[in-house]
């Protein structure tokens, strides 16, 4: 009959320890953290990666995938390490050490630990659908609540946006918008409502996003975007910018100034049954004026107050807008730089063309000959 | 032949058609069989020669201000798309 000491002590034998000393000379390793969540909370060694012991076998080889890479495990006390160090052996790890006295030892030594960042237990349940997908998880999820994130336009594109964005966590959103709720908003605009017609959009926005989720923090800012205001606005630091504007001089104010600071647009613009979806990213990708580098004539550029759109379309482009947001405030997939997404609601029927940032663009170009701004009316008047 | 899809705010000089047909080995020709089977369509997208500048063209998903301009071939069965700007985040 072997008893738990027994097999400790035979086990140890079994498997490389180290102490802290040992273990800093090991170039290149990973450190793994098999304790529980709430010891974790309670600090951490630097540089750490938090694999409960429990999720070991399952999670280490997405975590350490080169299996001749030092492993360095610990847990409080060196026993619980000292096992998951035979475990990794067994998954053919080659170098695989645990860290004697753990984590108690390490700090009575007066060695440098790390207090982590975590959820609280409120927003590990309302997130707990992101926390579950590996991409984003806790750390994805902190950086949604970190970014800063403004709405050119809390309209048919800004109010699926803007409700999705909040209720993703995200924590901070700056809504730009000078109008007022009327009754023909309400076909599509699903932030607005009967209670708040005659409201600014803005207002009645910042209500129905506070009602859905009081983490985030709603900037407004009850104004039409100009030449004037648009760096006041800019100056408060934003991470992205998605552009639900409904005229031509917006788009390219909104364009000019994002370039010159460095800032990504997630673009979206409708008409009838039919939309368009890019991102752009300033120097990495092109840029709205490399797509378009004029805009149509005003008898081909009716708005959807004279030519009509379909109810549900902005709430199609508006997520689509939004899930381009959520993955560059997370940092994680593929965004659409580079790629202009076209749907048509009548056929569904969604196409993608190539688009190329071009070295002669005027303002994100080699040799850029717009450098500050324009008299955007009429530039788009022309 | 190849597809020309026509943007929405084009199709009432279409007839209303949201595609129409045209041929050409090049978008040159295709422009001017454009032209000469939908006039006012292809009157506010090209004229004396020139592509309007407002208008992008893809031949396959490819941009032909990127490739070889109106001189771009043109494949049979190719899609072509006629792409202004729109601005309407309403």
């Amino acid at each position: 009959m072997t008893t738990y000491r027994e097999l400790l002590a035979r086990t140890k034998t079994e498997i490389s320890e180290v102490d802290a000393r040992g273990a800093q000379a090991l170039d290149g390793a990973a450190w793994i953290d098999i304790r529980e969540q709430d010891e974790w909370q309670e600090g951490h060694l630097p540089g750490a990666v938090h694999v409960p012991r429990g999720n070991l076998e399952s999670r280490i080889e997405t975590t350490v995938p080169n299996k001749a890479t030092p492993v360095i495990l610990y847990c409080a006390s060196g026993n619980r390490s000292a096992f998951a160090a035979k475990t990794l052996e067994e998954l053919d790890y080659t170098n695989v050490h645990s860290l004697t006295g753990g984590f108690t030892d390490w700090k009575r030594n007066g060695l440098e630990i790390v207090m982590p960042r975590t959820l609280s237990p409120e927003k590990r349940t309302r997130y707990s659908r992101h926390l579950l997908i590996p991409e984003i998880g806790e750390a994805g999820q902190l950086k949604l609540l970190d970014s800063r994130i403004l709405l050119i336009g809390a309209g048919g594109l800004g109010s699926p946006a803007s409700l999705y964005l909040a209720a993703a966590g995200v924590g901070t959103l700056g809504i730009v918008d000078a109008d007022i709720v009327d009754e023909t908003n309400l076909q599509r605009q699903i932030a607005h409502s009967l209670e708040t017609l005659g409201m600014p959009k803005v207002d009645s926005a910042k209500r129905a996003l506070n009602a859905l989720n009081p983490d985030v923090e709603v900037v407004t800012y009850r104004e039409r975007l100009t030449s004037e205001n648009i760096d006041r606005i800019l100056d408060d630091g934003w991470d992205v910018i998605v552009d639900g504007a409904d005229n031509f001089p917006t788009r390219y104010l909104v364009n000019d100034a994002s370039v010159w600071r460095g800032i990504p647009v997630v673009h979206g613009s409708i008409y009838r049954f039919e939309g368009q979806v890019t991102v752009f990213k300033p120097h990495e990708g092109p840029c709205y004026r490399c797509l378009f580098p004029e805009p149509p004539p005003p008898e081909l550029a009716p708005s959807c107050a004279e030519g009509g759109v379909l109810g549900v379309l902005p709430g199609m482009v508006g997520t689509l807008q939004t899930n381009e947001a959520i993955k560059l405030a997370a940092e994680i997939g593929e965004p659409l730089v580079g790629r202009l997404l076209l749907l048509d609601a009548l056929a569904t029927e969604f196409n993608e063309v190539r688009i190329e940032r071009r070295t002669d663009c005027p303002v994100c170009g080699d040799h850029p000959t717009i450098t500050e701004y324009i008299d955007y009316v009429e530039f788009c008047a022309r | 032949m190849s597809v020309v899809r026509v943007p929405p705010v084009l199709r009432a000089e279409a007839g209303g058609k949201r595609e129409v047909e045209a041929s050409g080995a090049t978008v040159r020709e295709l422009l001017e069989d454009l032209t000469a089977r939908v006039p006012a369509l292809g009157a506010k997208v090209y004229g004396a020669g020139v592509l309007q500048s407002f208008v992008n063209v893809y031949v396959d998903g490819e941009d032909v201000r990127t490739l070889r301009g109106l001189d771009t071939p043109v494949r049979d069965g190719s899609t072509v798309i006629l792409l202004p700007a729109m601005a309407g985040g309403c």
